[in-house]
Order: structure tokens, then sequence, then C-alpha cells
């Protein structure tokens, strides 16, 4: 299997809430620290990649945010320009101005036009080898199938004309697994969990793409062994609880609470963490990133994330 | 009925109160912060206490949390809580708890067979390949299909009460705006242009350059049958305008209300202020805020913290006052976790509580759950979350 970052085009996606945006750029920030010229592209039109870096807003046009590390927001209507202008030749862009508005309005009610748009813009930056890594803050784990499956959808709809010719190459650079692959983003937690399972099978039944990691985000220290386990029962007990409150000047039982509340809490998320290992390829690596427990969000939170997966590549 | 007659629920200082004037509960949120759950246990307390037939709609709820509700049957029946699930969890309910899921390809189809002008054109449009692609997709349907779903079963008049949870969308008001939208695309000049090719081969001179450009992309006869299903579609324009616009005002209704759901993290927060935001803006009613997973309010003592601060700075000394607990070393070295682990969580706790802090409008109810030990599984687990919000 090709190591993660030697792919060419990353689509990072897990279900809402786990902290997708955050792994798709802490993954693309180290990247680029270990030398690669990378490319992260946000392809759900919240449009907060921009707050993980700190570094202002991204636009359609890639903007180099730190040496090697570039930045983009897609968006289907410049993409379309983009692919008339490159991919048919199609002179005086002005005047299909209107044409690009119309254009829209039917990418978003045709089948898989939105889609192509987006993949064929990522796939091009990969045939093109502008970077060396293109890595997609993409869509949420319940659309990422029907955007993966867009050129295959459109070759089998459209029948001839320049789009059909125009999805071999496409699907070329997205069934390649040394090249192309998906990144699950993953939490201990019962909904993230049973979607990433789902996504998993519906990748290997639905797709020709590769699943390359599944990353299991915010996982919860272990605090005890199960000797320490012991101890700090004993520790509860209420003659010692009170005896430990007098050597420290202070009511230690909202510090035991909180140690318990830890304990349970880690132990719930160890049978989610136990579920999805089961369920999964045990060839298939996966990537764990602590819980953090600091104030830091923004380019300081992808930073320390970024230096954690770096331990687990 | 046993719900009070008084309309409005302004001033209502608990979701009890809330949800005794209302008749339809809209929980809102971005994903993974417990919507789905919270209106479950919201109708669930609702047809404990309350009384009356409360439905409570789903779009895709946790296995267990499905089972909990008797859920098994996927699709849009409508089936009841049994009463053997309420006496499992200890409880006699005054009124019925039913529940349903949100199958939004049937409920497209539904809409197709309602609105379609007569029996040829409506199997037309249910076997077009296009329409069987685009009711996944089209004009972000399930936002649509959702509200459109909420409309026909409140017109139904079968339940007293309604709690509908929102599908996950990419923005949390997309669906506010969905049956705006809806009704926008066909009364469109462009849909009427997009079709006019189907119903003649004259093109204006307006629409040339787009076809010859869209010609050589897409391929003449992808046009022809995108233009052929937009012509089938476009029969139904006048009972879904006239639908969507009945759909828009049970939205704005006083008897509706919208519970919004967030945690405490700053990304969640952050959408549920915009979406309280967009409420105020289109004059939508905020009934209540709950916040799940909320870290316990004892770390944040700053007593504590002194403590916690000594169990790790002077842990040799203090495991030696504990000799009961195991030998010294050991036990140094639990105190020291113990001292570490309470310093990480307030961590949290002070980051939550400041975001809470930060929330710049917040409704009268806001209801703040704990985190809870394992996942809802039965009843009782949805009706001890209810508890946590309903008083």
């Amino acid at each position: 299997m090709t190591a993660l970052l030697d792919r060419k085009l990353l689509f990072v996606t897990g279900k809402g809430g786990v902290g997708k945006s955050t792994i798709a750029a802490s993954l693309a920030l180290h990247a680029a620290e270990i030398g690669k010229k990378t490319l992260v592209c946000e392809v759900d039109a919240k449009g907060n990649l921009a707050d993980f870096f700190e570094a202002g807003d991204t636009a359609f046009t890639p903007r180099e945010l730190q040496p090697n590390l570039w930045a983009m927001s897609m968006n289907t209507e410049e993409s379309l320009k983009e692919y008339l202008s490159l991919q048919l030749r199609i002179p005086l862009i002005a005047r299909i101005g209107p044409v690009a508005r119309t254009f829209d309005f039917i990418a978003n009610a045709a089948p898989g036009v939105k889609e192509i748009l987006t993949i064929g813009k990522l796939a091009w930056e990969v045939k093109e080898a502008h970077y060396d890594l293109v890595i997609v803050d993409s869509v949420a784990s319940g659309h990422i199938i029907g955007q993966l499956n867009a050129p295959q959808g459109i070759s089998e709809l459209v029948q001839v004309g320049v789009v059909r010719n125009q999805t071999q190459w496409m699907l070329d650079i997205l069934t390649d697994p040394s090249r192309t692959g998906v990144v699950i983003v993953s939490a201990p937690e019962e909904m993230p969990t049973a979607e990433t399972i789902e996504l998993t099978e519906r990748l290997r039944t639905e797709t020709d793409v590769d699943l390359a990691a599944i990353v299991v985000n915010r996982v919860l220290p272990e605090l005890f062994t199960e000797r320490d386990e012991a101890i700090f029962e004993r520790l509860q007990a209420p003659g010692t609880r009170e005896a430990l409150s007098a050597a420290v000047g202070g009511d230690v039982a909202p510090v035991l609470d909180a140690a318990e509340l830890a304990v349970t809490l880690r132990r719930t998320r160890a049978e989610h963490l136990a579920t999805l290992r089961a369920a999964v390829d045990p060839t298939l690596p996966l990537l764990y990133v602590p819980y953090l427990f600091t104030r830091s969000h923004g380019a300081r939170a992808t930073r320390r994330v970024a230096e954690l997966l770096a331990e687990e590549l | 009925m046993s719900r009070k007659a008084a309309r409005g629920g302004e001033g209502a200082r608990t979701l009890e109160q809330l949800l005794a004037t209302k008749e339809i509960v809209i929980s809102c949120g971005s994903g993974g912060v417990g919507k789905t759950t919270t209106a479950a246990a919201a109708a669930t307390m609702a047809a404990t206490h309350l009384g009356g037939r409360v439905l409570v709609v789903t779009v895709d709820p946790a296995r267990r949390l499905a089972n909990a509700l008797g859920l098994e049957r996927f699709g849009n029946t409508e089936t009841r809580v049994p009463a053997e699930a309420f006496a499992a969890a200890g409880v006699e309910p005054r009124g019925e708890l039913w529940a349903a899921m949100l199958d939004t390809k049937q409920s497209w189809d539904d809409l197709v067979r309602r609105h379609a002008p007569d029996e040829r054109v409506r199997d037309q449009i249910l076997a077009n390949s296009l329409y069987q692609n685009i009711s996944g997709r089209f004009v972000q349907s399930h936002d649509y299909i959702a509200m459109e779903r909420l409309y026909e079963i409140h017109s139904s008049g079968n339940y007293d009460l309604i709690v509908v949870d929102t599908p996950p969308t990419r923005n949390a008001i997309d669906f506010l705006d969905a049956p705006e939208r809806m009704a926008d695309f066909f009364s469109s000049k462009l849909l009427r242009w997009l079709t006019a090719p189907a119903k003649s081969r004259v093109m204006s001179v307006a629409s040339k350059p787009f076809y010859s450009v869209a010609d050589r992309i897409l391929g003449s006869q992808f046009l022809e049958d995108i233009a052929e299903f937009f012509g089938l579609f476009q029969t139904m324009a006048p009972g879904f305008v006239e639908r969507a616009d009945a759909v828009r005002r049970t939205l704005g209704d006083k008897r509706t209300t919208f519970l919004v759901v967030s945690t405490l993290e700053a990304a969640p927060l952050h959408e549920a202020e915009h979406f309280i935001a967009e409420l105020d803006a289109r004059g939508l009613p905020l009934g209540a805020l709950v916040l799940n997973k909320v870290l316990p309010a004892y770390l944040r003592r700053t007593a504590a913290t002194g403590v916690a601060r000594r169990l790790v700075s002077d842990a040799p000394q203090l495991a030696a006052a504990v000799p009961a607990a195991g030998a010294a070393d050991d036990v140094a070295r639990v105190l020291a976790t113990v001292g570490e682990s309470f310093l990480n969580y307030q961590v949290v706790a002070k980051r939550e509580a400041e975001q809470r802090a930060s929330l710049s409008r917040s409704p009268e109810v806001v209801a703040a759950v704990p985190y809870f030990d394992a996942d809802i599984a039965d009843l009782a687990g949805v009706l001890a979350l209810g508890e946590q919000i309903w008083r």
C-alpha cells in the first residue's frame, strides 16, 4: 500500500462534527513541512478552512499560506470557466458569462454536474502535477460516494460529447490507489463509528476508489492501568477520601469525581474503538489523534494535531 | 386533550411550559451535537407528562436510539412506541408516543403522485432515470422534503404535538429557505427557458450560444433528456408552488417553535448562534437552546484547582497519608494522575463556560445536559436525558 502522503490526491471525509476540517488542515500542514508542495482545497461551502490556518480567506485561485502550503476553496462556476477555457479552448469567455450562470443552474439540478466540476478541477491539478499532494477537505460522509462516482455516472449518462471524453483520465487518477485515496475521519462515539463502518463498506462495494486510512480523532487517554484503577477505587473509600482531604488541606471530592468521569468517558469510547477495529480490514492504517486538552483552536491547534498525526504516520 | 389552550409560549421558563403551548417543534443544529436524541427526549417527555398524541420524526437516528423507539423498519410509516417500552422504563405515560423516520425517496414519490396532472405524467416522472437520480439531491431536496412531510403530518390533525429532527445540512439554515427556493424554482424563467427546446425546436437568439456550448460539453441527447424531464416536472408547478407557500406559513406559525441544539465546542456553537440570528431575521420563534455534553460545574471550582495542583506536586508526601490505598509509590503515581486529569478537564470546562458566556443572544429556556456515561439504548435512557431538559 502506498504511504498516505506519497499519494497525490486525498479526500478527507467523515460525519459532521468529528473534526474533518481539522484533520485535513493538519495533514496538509504536516505534508508541507516535510517538503511536499501541498494544495489543501475546501469543498464544502462553509468557508471555515481559513480559520484553521488563521491566514485570511481562501478563494478559487490557490494562495500560498506558508512555504509549500497552498489553499483554495472550490467554486463550481469558476471551475466551469476554467474548464471551458483550458479544456475546450473556447474563446471569448466574456461572451459566455450568462451561459455560465445558466449552466450553474443546471449544475444545481442535474445529477453529477457540480460533482464533476469539483472532481475535475482536483484531478486536473493532479494530472498537471502542479503540486506533490492535493488534500481535499471533502463533503461529509453522506455525500462522498456521490462525489467520487460523478465521473462514472456522467460517462454513463452522457453518451457523446466532450464531457464523456474528459471523464476517462479523471477515472484513471481516481481509481489508481498509488495516486488517490480516501481518509475517513471518525471519533470514538456511537454515530461516527457506525457511519465510518458503513462508509468503509460502501467505498468498497460502490466505488473503485481506495480507502487510504481512518483517522480516529479525539481519543481520550487511558488514565489508569488495571492495578492503578484498584488503587483509585480504594482512594474513594470514605475514610481514605477524608484522610486525603485533610492531608491536602482541601476537599478532594471534585478532583476524584473528575477522574471517575474521565475513566467512564474513556471506557465508553474504548468500546467504540474496539467496534471499529473489529469491523475494518486489519491492514488498513488507523491513526489515533488524542483529545486536545488545550484552550487553543485555530492555527495553534492545527499545528498540535499535525505533530500528533506525524507521530502516527 | 390535556394540553392548555394558551398559544404563543412567550414567557415559558421551561421546556415543559414551552411545549405545552406548541404543536410543532423543530430541532436543529450542526451534525454530531445530539439533535436527534434531543428531539426524541423532548417528544418522550411530552407524551409522558403533557399527554395527547406526540410524534417524533427523525432523519437518521443512531441504531440504539431507533431501537429504543421501536423503529426497526425504515420508511415513512408512523409507529407507536409500545406501552411495554414505557413500562420497562418504569413510567406510565399520560399520552401516546409515536415515531417515524424520514424516507426522502418515498416522500418525493408521494409528492409526485399527489401533484402530477394525470397518471401518464406521474408514471413518466417516476420512471425517468434523471428523476431517480435527482430525487436524492434536487434543489437540496432533503431539506424541502423534511418540511413538506412536517406540513403533511400536521395537516392530518392526527397529532397534538410533532417534534421533527432536521436533516444534516451543510448549513443548518438551508431548510428554512427550502420552501421558498422550491417555489422560486418552479416560477423561474430559467425553468421555462430550459424546457423550451422540448416543446419547440426553434431557439431564440439569446439561448443559442448556451445550447451550442452545452451541446459540445454534454452532447445533445443528454440535454434533451434534461429538457424532457424538466418539461414533465413543470406540469406539477401549480400544486408545488401552492404547497411550498403553505409549508413556509407553517414554519412561521405561532404554534411552531424552534429548539436549537449545540454542544459548547466552538464550531457547533458558532453555527447555533448563526442559526439563532437567522431565525430572528426571519421573524421565526426561537423556543429553547439545549446544550449537550456539558462538563460538570465542579470542574471549574477554584478551590479544587489548588487541591489538584498539590496532588501533582506533593504526591509522595500525600501518599504517605493514605497507607490504606496501597504501596506509597503506586499511590503517589495515581494521585499525580488524578490531579493532572482534573487540571486537563478544567481547561476544557473553563473553555466551555467562556463559550457559553459569549453567546450574544439566548432564549429564556436554556437547558444544559451533562455527559452521559453511555449511549442511549432504551426508553429509560431517553427519559433520563429528557429529565435534564424538561424543567
